[in-house]
């Protein structure tokens, strides 16, 4: 990625293949971008019970392992004491 | 690999399915293996004109299944090799005239006197798909370095995993060597990471298939050819020979190698 090629990310294969690892994570999973928004809406609600986040924070994510997916999340905690 | 049944399937029509299958076909008649290819497109039979076979057939594979004949009088003989036969799809039916149920009865027939049974599977994911799968050992899944052909693998790859049929292996057809070193195309690495299953082809883009289409014999009899070699190592890794994947590993132009000096 030199001078030559300092646009690199905006070649077309990167862009397929970013275009496709969205693509094929909602097909393989059947869950609409809506869908998971409400997850992640009904995951906060029970997280702020018991702790102290900011929602804006938290990132719920499906993940590839091969041809099985898992959901990852990713919870920062504001502040460790307890409440 | 003796009376081992493979089903060549892609999802997306048009990726190359059928030159895939006459070409393995081809390839492992010429390591001398005993070969029969089957056309499972029923009602857009294609498989007898890119062996250029068209001219000999008498009975298909619904004239078998309706009891027209026996299953030996619609296996047509490849003049050009020992041991390939073809057994044709009918023109005029559709694909519920040949059941799965049936296509496991007549592979199991051919099984025992095969050692590679091939059916070329129709595009699409409805009837025709299951029963060409229906009776295979191994599957292959076609697709082409692009997005709409490797999401329809993907989604084939699951249903073959669904049918307990899996793990699927893939064939990259029609990849262009320029265009992946410009980055405009995706790689095999790309494609392998995306739809996580084996490698198993990986067939460069070459005029020479169309050419090679339009006379009637199969591109793997050229060794001269890109693709022809490619197939050639298709077949051979089919066979279980372990072969490097340097298909597309075209040297560098002198300008590639002027760009990374001053890169």
């Amino acid at each position: 990625m030199g001078f030559w090629n300092r646009n690199a990310d905006s070649r077309s294969s990167t862009t397929a293949k970013e275009r496709l690892k969205f693509v094929l994570v909602h097909d393989r999973t059947d869950i609409s971008l809506q869908t998971m928004d409400r997850m992640k809406n009904e995951i906060v609600e029970v997280i702020v019970r018991y702790f102290d986040i900011d929602p804006a924070d938290l990132v719920i994510d499906i993940h590839h392992e091969g041809r099985n997916q898992k959901l990852v999340a990713d919870v920062p905690i504001k502040n460790t004491r307890q409440k | 690999m003796a009376g081992t049944i493979f089903t060549i399937t892609s999802g997306k029509g048009g990726v190359g399915k059928t030159t895939i299958t006459v070409n393995l076909g081809v390839g492992l008649a010429l390591r001398g293996k005993k070969v029969v290819c089957i056309d499972g497109d029923i009602g857009l039979r294609n498989m007898d004109v890119i062996l250029g076979l068209e001219n000999r057939i008498v009975y298909d594979i619904v004239d078998v299944v309706e009891g027209r004949c026996r299953l030996k009088q619609a296996m047509i003989r490849d003049k050009r090799l020992p041991e390939l036969y073809l057994i044709p799809a009918s023109q005029t039916r559709d694909k519920n005239a040949v059941s799965a149920q049936d296509m496991i009865k007549v592979c199991s027939e051919l099984k025992s006197e095969f050692d590679a049974v091939l059916i070329d599977s129709p595009a699409g994911i409805e009837q025709g798909f299951k029963t060409a799968v229906a009776p295979a050992d191994k599957v292959f899944v076609v697709t082409n370095p692009e997005v709409s052909a490797v999401r329809d693998a993907d989604r084939i790859i699951g249903l073959i995993e669904a049918a307990e049929k899996g793990p699927a292996s893939l064939i990259i057809n029609r990849i262009n060597s320029a265009m992946v070193n410009r980055g405009e195309m995706l790689n095999q690495d790309d494609i392998n990471e995306l739809l996580a299953i084996d490698l198993i082809g990986l067939i460069p883009e070459d005029e020479n298939v169309i050419i090679s289409t339009n006379k009637g014999t199969p591109i793997v009899f050229d060794e001269k050819t890109k693709a022809g070699r490619a197939f050639r190592n298709l077949a051979a890794r089919v066979d279980g020979e372990s072969i490097p994947f340097d298909e597309i590993g075209e040297k560098e132009s002198f300008i590639d190698r002027f760009k990374k000096m001053f890169g």
